[in-house]
Formats: C-alpha cells, structure tokens, sequence
C-alpha cells in the first residue's frame, strides 16, 4: 500500500449530475417543465459534448423535445453525440446543421437518408457507427450510455411516473441506460393524468416531464394496403407457404415489413388453410400489430404475438384479443423493442424480408447510391444466433440440411428473402455488386452497409422459384442456384443452364410447378382481403385505420 | 376456399362485362382484333391499347338484350379520346335503332383524354347528345359506377344525365378531381390526400344520400348484376317509386332533376361534409361503418 | 416506343381452338395480350410494342422461353406493354395460353 496515493473520488458522475440539476431548478416546478422554458432548460443542463438519446424510434417521436434541443443556442449547447436507434426527424438534421451535434450513433435514418449522407458528404457530422437494434441498446450498457435522454410517453402523473401506452418501443432500455448511471430523464407527455392506466416507468427514474403541445407524432408504418399487393407477391407467398413454412413446420417466426410478406399474412387463412396448415404453422410471432395479420388472428392461425411497437388505428382490435396480445393489467397493448428484437433473434426458427438488391453470395442490401438507410432490426432477425441452444423440428431440419444431411451439434435459423426479380424496368434485384460497396467508399465508412449477410440466408424466393442455399455444397453451387432464379435479370440471364437444371434435379431450385402450384391460381382473389375495408370488416369494425388508408 | 365476393372495383372492364350479362351472351363491336387504336396517343409515342380502354357490344342480361358500354379505368384513367368516345356514341345510337330492353354504361373515368384534348370534348358532347337521343327513344341508360377512377368531369356528367345510377360505396361522382381542386383553391379547401374526407364528399353513400345516385350497392359484380337486372325487368315501377318516368316525358324528368337541385340549394352551407348531413339526418357518426344493405334500409326508412 | 417482331419455331397443340381474346390491360406496370390464329403451325409470332426502351434482349429472352414451355405453334401474340416486368409478362401470357387450353 502506498499511503502517499491521493484520496479518489468516486462519485464525479452524481455530482454533475447533482450540478446540472441546479442549474435547471429557475426552469421547473417540482419535475414539471413549461412548453415555453423548454428551451431554456435544455440550454442549462446540457453541456459541450454531452452524449443525449433524443428519442427517435421506428414509430414514435420525441418530436416536441427534439424542435427545442434544435431551438437551443448553439453557442451554449454544442458538440452533442446523440445515441439514437432512429434519425427521421427534419429537426434531427438541423442538430447537426447548426453544430449542436456533432457526432451520430444509430440504427436507421429512413425518411432523412437523404440529407444524411450530404451531412456526411460536407463533413458537418461524425458517424460512429450504424448498429442493429439490439447492437444500439446493448452499447448503452457498456460505452454509449446516454448522459441526457429525451423521451416521449403517452402520460405522466403529478409526481413524474410514466404510462407509455401502446408504443413503448424503446423508451425502457433508454431510460434504464440513463437513469441508473447518474444521467438526466427528461420526457415530453401528451396529456398529464391525475391517475395513470399503468405505471410503466417509476417517477423516481425520472427528472423533467413536460406537457408537449401536439401529441408525439407517430407514423404507420406497418400498415399495408392489401389493394396494391400484385399477383407476382401472391404467388411468391404460395412459395414461400408450401415450399417453406409448411416443408419445415415454421411455427415461430418474424415477417419483415413490405407488400410481400403483406401476401403471405393475407394467404395464411385462404392458401394455408386449404394446404390444411393451421395449427401447424405461424403460430408464434415476434411482430408489430400488422393490420394484414388480422384475418389469419381471426381464422384461428395465430396464437401469440409479441411486438416491438404499435400500430395506428391497431389499439382497439389489439385490446379485444387479449389472448393473442401481450397488454397490460388496463387491457392496453405493452410492446418492447429490446425484448421483442431479443424474441426474433433467439425464439424465432424463421425471419422473411425483402430488400432491394442481392449479390452473387447472397449478401443483401437495402443501401443505395446517395441515401445512407441503416438497418432497424432486420439483422437481428435475419441472422442465425449462433448462441441458440434450444432445439425446434424446423431448426433441426435446417441445421441437418446445411451439415450434408447429418445432425450437427446445432440447428440453422430460416432467414428468407423474398424479391421479384426486378423491381421495374432498369432496377433489377440480383447484381454482380452491390451499392453498398460504392457508398461504403463514398462515405468513407469501415464497412459496406449490408443487411443480411450471405452466410446467413438460407432461402430465397423469387417468382421463377425458391433457391435452397443450405444445401450447396460450393460456392460455384450457390452463385449458380441464385442465378438460378435470378430471373431474366442480368445475373439471371449469366446462369449456367445445365447445372441450373441440375440444381433443379437436386431440389436445390424448387420451381412453381414442382412445388405443385399452378401460377394460373396466383390471383388476388386468394388474398383474405383485398382492401382496408376487408381488413376493418375482418376485425368486426374495431380496427381503425388513418384517414390516409380510408377511402369512405 | 375463400368467401370474398368478386370485387367490380378491382375487376378489369371484360370481366365486368363478362359477369354483369348472361354467360356467353355477349358479342362485342369493334374489338381488339380490329385494332381501332388511338391516333392521338401513337402521334404522341404513347402506349395505345387494342380496344382504346373501351368495350362495346349487346348481351343478355336476365334473357332482356341490352346494348354494354363498359369503359376500363386502368387504361388512361378511363379518359375518353377520340375513339374511345366514337364507339360509345355508335353504341347509344345503335340502341336508337334497336330498341334494347336498356343501355348498360359501366363508367369508369375521369373524363377528357389530356392527349387528345378538342377531339376528347367533342367526343363527351357527342355522348351526351346521342344519350338524349337513347331516352327520347323511351329506353332506360342505367349507369353503374364502382371503379377506381369513379365518373369525373365530362363523365361525372354524363353519369348525372342517365335515368338510374348504381353505385357502390367505393364508387366516385363529380366534376373536378379532389387533386384539381386542392391545385387550385388550396388543401383549405379540399385536402385530397384526407381519402375519407374525399369519398364523405364524392363516394357512393354521399351520392346516394343527396339523391344522385339511384342505388348503393356492394363491391360486388354479382351485386351491381342483381341491381341492373331488377331495373331492366321492372324499371318503370322502380323509376315511379323514385318520382321518375322518363319513358312518358323527359320534360318531367328534368323538372324532376331541378326540384331535386333546389332542395339540395337550400341546405345548410356548414354542411361542408358527409358525415355532418348524416349526423344531422339522424344516421349517426358510424355511417362509414354500415353495409350497404344497412345504409339503404335506414335511408329508405328516412325517405319514406 | 420501341417494337419489336419475333418468328420462333413452334410444336402445335392441334386440341387448341384459338378463338381471339385479349387478355390484361395497359397500365403502368402491366400489359395486354392479343392472341390470335396465325399462319404457320410450326411457328408462333410475337409483335410487341413496348414503352419501356433498351430491353430488347430481355424480351426476347423472355419469349423464347415461353414459346418453348407451352404448345403455341400456329399462334400470334400482339402485346402492348406500358413498363411490365418480366415476371408480369410471363405470368400473362401464362395465363393467357393456359385459358386458351381451358376454354
């Protein structure tokens, strides 16, 4: 022992916090913030390189909080690293475009992809990295926890607790990170309540709330209009139905968002149920509440769905079938993104996704020259977890498939793609490279931006067929069974016709007709609704789709 | 293994003619194999179809024959060009010479051809013309309107100028298109994108209940086939019930048509809405939500 | 628009009566099929108008494997295409062959 060592301190990070606090008392009342010292209160308690999660989810915004952070003088508040799964706010961009931030880590930048990579291109933001879900969360635990959080909930008592209402999303996993290493909780509220449905975060993890002007704004995104659904997606969902769900007895699974999967939601209680099907398959779902879903809840397809968010206009049906939803003890839906991101990843036997280009390895990629996307959940989904250890029928069979027939020490996850082979005349879906690699280097970024890794996909699916990756047995073989449905697209048209066909022989290529379906029956007259009002009538009225879906 | 019925909206203009008449009764005049294209579209380098977006021929519908003109939406909108517009004009005029049981115009539009813009308006008044001709020669026009592009413009005239019109709830009648008028008054005005608002002002139950439209039926071909048949069978007593008889005096009939037009004059001006005139009819708020079998029975009990 | 003619031999399903009929229609994304009795019994003819322009190889690709899937000699194809991918038009004039031999 030196006893000449100095005395150390550990407790630096309470006392700024303690710090900050002090300075934002002129600014609240108790934990109850002003819509108008909003700006002002930020403006005390931030300081010069702060790492802040401003709440931006796949759904819900903290719009109001993120207006004011993006209202603050940028001579005061500076140099910001924001942590944040999603950048879909205009105000987002503006952060960076004053300099109140100046360094990003996050997981997908939808609607601001754009303008995302000209930040990039002119130098006025530091990209850390683009994470999965899961990645992002997990990294506030260990070397980006958050110093501030904005969050957005649905309510807030007098004394600060929090009802989160259906779209809970990722508020649990941020305000965990944060409040529980000396961080600063700050929420924006739609309505103050004197007694709150449920308490979803305690009033003692948080430290402002304030009554936002505008409810926070959430889009609906998973709705999908079964009116634009084409006979090519019905018959690729007759596919992937027949040639997958069924072959492997698929009873937990994962639908990425899209038109395609949209079909085979909407074939489940039509096609599936005449291939005699329900019960034995779709059973178990980690999913958003997808408005296309409901006709297959109500055929008695599906048993359990856990989701990651809501949806708009879902509340109602979601809170009648309580049996099929997980909600809570004041019958409103309780979603969670790290829970249910967790559920996909090691639950599920299969995920299925589109996604807009495909490489001669299988690797995919929702990237395009120009627009800098990320990726959401779809890796965690459309990835084996190498860490698995329970076993299921389909993951077993899969795993054999891939080991030469002989039963290894581990299954294989079912990670699907499903793309019609062009997207529209000049776009085809399967390139010899993707455009990953040219915004990787446009960007100056440490990796291509790529969704699903090859050596993940087990199966794609095309309207010329569904190629069995599992069962190459070279990558000549499987550069072959992907140009094998590549269709008449360029890499399509390179095939090599003789060892496609015996591809074929081998069952590693599995056309329509030797599946036993006849393209004549791929008509949207299979789909269980053709419309929204189908699916308003399928739910017995209780869906309530947005204005912008309703044509009456 | 599905209980969905055939969809009229989503149905192209064959098979609607196919579904509509008695099976294998139809013959069409100047089909595709004819290739009467549009010289418009071509001059423009535009794609042409065989039938120019139009089907014109008699049938059978309930064993009485019927003159069809069925117009195909997904073509150019429905619009009618300078083709397009002369095989509907033969075909009424043919009905003056024929005599059918009635006329059967399945309109699907949303009015002129852009590209072919005089010879498009020549074309509508021509229809009209010829359409007056068609009921001065005592033979019912039952309009039917249930496709995506709804009767717009010259067509959503035409449509008021027919003795019957069946509509289902998906269906559209009006002169300018909600996107024209949002261009030029402002989304104030008419916010184009609000679907639910645009068919509360234009949709099939709105037009029904101001008495435009003669009857709301499902998004079904077997529907709007049962409805027309009804008329053609019996239509002098369905016309009477409704204060219509075009087949003794159509002087009557437009007395008729002003008498309803006054009324309509003397609503509400804040009735901007459909939903408002329902709630104030007493309907309620979840209008929207009724079937059509619902909706008529309780506007017929209003009516009556 | 671009067109494009193509003469490719053909084996005749002699049980065929091919009455003329148009299948599909033209709007954007799809297209229509006029199918009628051509001259020759060992060939089958395609006259395409397309709105979609430098595709030529990819409809010939496109034809040349439908002529040789089914029993189409002796038949004449007239498409007009508003912008179809490949997978449509093949799916059409699948289903149009396939209600030909249904009829």
């Amino acid at each position: 022992m030196d006893a000449l060592q100095p005395i150390r301190t550990w407790n630096h990070e309470a006392l700024r916090r303690q710090a900050r606090l002090e300075r934002s008392m002129p600014f609240s009342r108790g934990k109850a913030v002003a819509t108008r010292d909003m700006v002002s209160l930020l403006e005390a308690l931030l300081e010069p390189g702060d790492r802040v999660c401003l709440e931006g989810n796949n759904q819900k915004q903290a719009d109001f909080l993120a207006e004011s952070l993006a209202a603050c003088s940028p001579q005061r508040v500076h140099d910001l690293h924001l942590v944040q799964s999603v950048l879909a706010l205009p105000a987002h961009i503006e952060l960076f475009e004053k300099g109140i931030a100046r360094r990003l880590d996050f997981s997908f930048a939808g609607p601001q992809a754009h303008r995302l990579a000209r930040l990039v291109q002119s130098r006025s933001i530091e990209i850390g990295a683009i994470h999965t879900y899961l990645e992002l969360f997990g990294r506030y635990f260990i070397d980006l926890t958050p110093q501030v959080c904005m969050v957005a909930a649905q309510a807030a008592d007098a004394g600060g607790n929090l009802y989160l209402g259906a779209n809970t999303e990722d508020t649990p996993v941020i305000v965990e990170a944060t409040a529980f290493k000396s961080g600063i909780v700050i929420a924006q509220v739609n309505e103050q309540l004197e007694r709150l449905p449920r308490v979803d975060i305690p009033a003692s993890w948080v430290d402002f709330f304030v009554v936002a002007p505008t409810p926070n704004h959430i889009e609906p995104l998973f709705t999908r209009d079964p009116r634009h659904i084409t006979e090519i997606q019905v018959l690729m969902a007759m596919m992937a139905i027949k040639g997958i769900y069924a072959e492997y007895g698929v009873e937990r699974l994962n639908h990425g968002i899209g038109f395609d999967t949209a079909a085979i939601e909407l074939l489940l209680p039509t096609y599936g149920e005449s291939l005699g099907l329900k019960g034995k398959i779709a059973r178990y779902w980690a999913l958003n509440p997808h408005p296309t879903l409901i006709p297959a809840i109500e055929a008695g397809f599906v048993e359990r769905v856990h989701s990651f968010g809501s949806e708009v206009g879902m509340e109602a049906y979601v809170a009648a079938r309580p049996d099929v939803f997980f909600t809570g003890a004041d019958g409103s839906l309780r979603s969670n993104r790290a829970f249910c991101q967790t559920a996909g990843l090691y639950a599920c036997d299969l995920f299925i996704g589109s996604t807009l280009q495909i490489d001669l390895e299988g690797n995919s990629s929702t990237a395009t020259l120009g627009r800098i996307t990320g990726f959401g959940g779809a890796p965690n989904m459309g990835s084996d977890a190498r860490g698995r250890r329970h076993a299921s029928a389909a993951w077993l069979k899969a795993g054999q498939e891939k080991n030469g027939g002989q039963t290894s020490v581990r299954g294989q996850k079912l990670v699907v793609q499903t793309v019609e082979t062009w997207r529209e005349p000049g776009h085809p879906a399967f390139v010899e490279r993707l455009d990953a690699w040219q915004l990787k280097q446009d960007m100056g970024m440490a990796l291509p931006p790529i969704m699903i890794y090859g050596d993940d996909v087990s199966h794609i699916v095309t309207e010329e067929g569904i190629a069995n990756l599992l069962l190459c047995r070279s990558p000549e073989e499987r550069e072959q069974a992907i140009r094998g449905v590549a269709g008449y697209t360029p890499v399509g048209m390179a095939r090599d016709r003789a060892l496609v066909e015996n591809l074929r022989d081998r069952g590693i290529i599995r056309r329509p007709v030797d599946m036993g379906i006849d393209v004549r029956d791929a008509t949207r007259d299979l789909l269980a609704a053709r419309s929204i009002k189908d699916l308003v009538r399928a739910s017995g009225g209780l869906y309530q789709p947005p204005k912008q879906f309703r044509n009456w | 293994m599905r209980g969905l019925a055939q969809s009229y909206r989503e149905a192209l203009a064959r098979l609607r003619v196919q579904a509509l008449l008695d099976p294998g009764s139809f013959s069409e005049w100047v089909g595709p194999t004819q290739r009467v294209t549009s010289p418009h579209l071509a001059a423009l380098e535009a794609p042409v179809s065989f039938d120019d977006g139009v089907i014109v021929g008699q049938g059978l519908l309930h064993a009485h024959p019927v003159i069809m003109i069925a117009q195909e939406g997904q073509f150019n909108g429905g619009a009618v060009g300078e083709v397009h517009g002369a095989k509907i004009r033969g075909a009424l005029l043919r009905a003056v010479r024929d005599k059918p049981g009635a006329v059967l115009l399945c309109i699907d539009s949303g009015g002129v051809r852009l590209h072919e813009a005089n010879a498009g308006l020549i074309a509508i008044s021509e229809i009209m013309r010829a359409l007056f001709a068609v009921q001065e020669a005592g033979i019912p026009v039952i309009a039917l309107i249930g496709g995506a592009c709804g009767a717009f413009g010259g067509m959503g005239i035409v449509a008021r100028l027919c003795d019957v019109i069946i509509i289902s709830e998906e269906g559209r009648i009006g002169l300018s298109g909600p996107e024209v008028i949002e261009t030029v008054k402002g989304v104030e005005e008419f916010d184009s994108r609000d679907r639910a608002l645009v068919w509360r002002i234009t949709g099939g139950k709105i037009r029904r209940t101001l008495g435009e439209a003669t009857l709301l039926v499902d998004d079904d071909i077997a529907a709007f086939r049962a409805a027309a048949g009804e008329m053609v069978g019996a239509r002098s007593l369905f016309l009477k019930k409704r204060g219509l008889n075009p087949t003794t005096s159509s002087l009557q009939t437009l007395q008729a048509a002003q008498q309803q037009l006054g009324a309509r004059a003397e609503l509400d001006a804040e009735i901007r809405d459909g939903q408002v005139l329902w709630s104030r009819m007493g309907l309620g708020d979840q209008v929207s939500l009724m079937s059509p079998e619902q909706f008529n029975r309780r506007l017929e009990a209003l009516e009556s | 628009m671009e067109t494009l003619h193509l003469d490719l031999p053909a084996i005749q399903d002699a049980s065929l009566n091919p009455r003329a009929a148009l299948y599909g229609v033209v709007s954007s994304g799809n297209l229509e099929v006029l199918v009628e009795r051509g001259h020759d019994a060992t060939r089958c003819v395609f006259e395409v108008q397309t709105a979609a322009h430098g595709f030529v190889e990819v409809w010939k690709a496109v034809l040349t494997d439908f002529a040789a899937r089914h029993p189409v000699g002796g038949l004449s194809f007239a498409i007009h295409d508003a912008g179809a991918t490949p997978a449509v038009v093949s799916l059409r004039l699948d289903q149009a062959f396939q209600s030909l031999r249904g009829a």
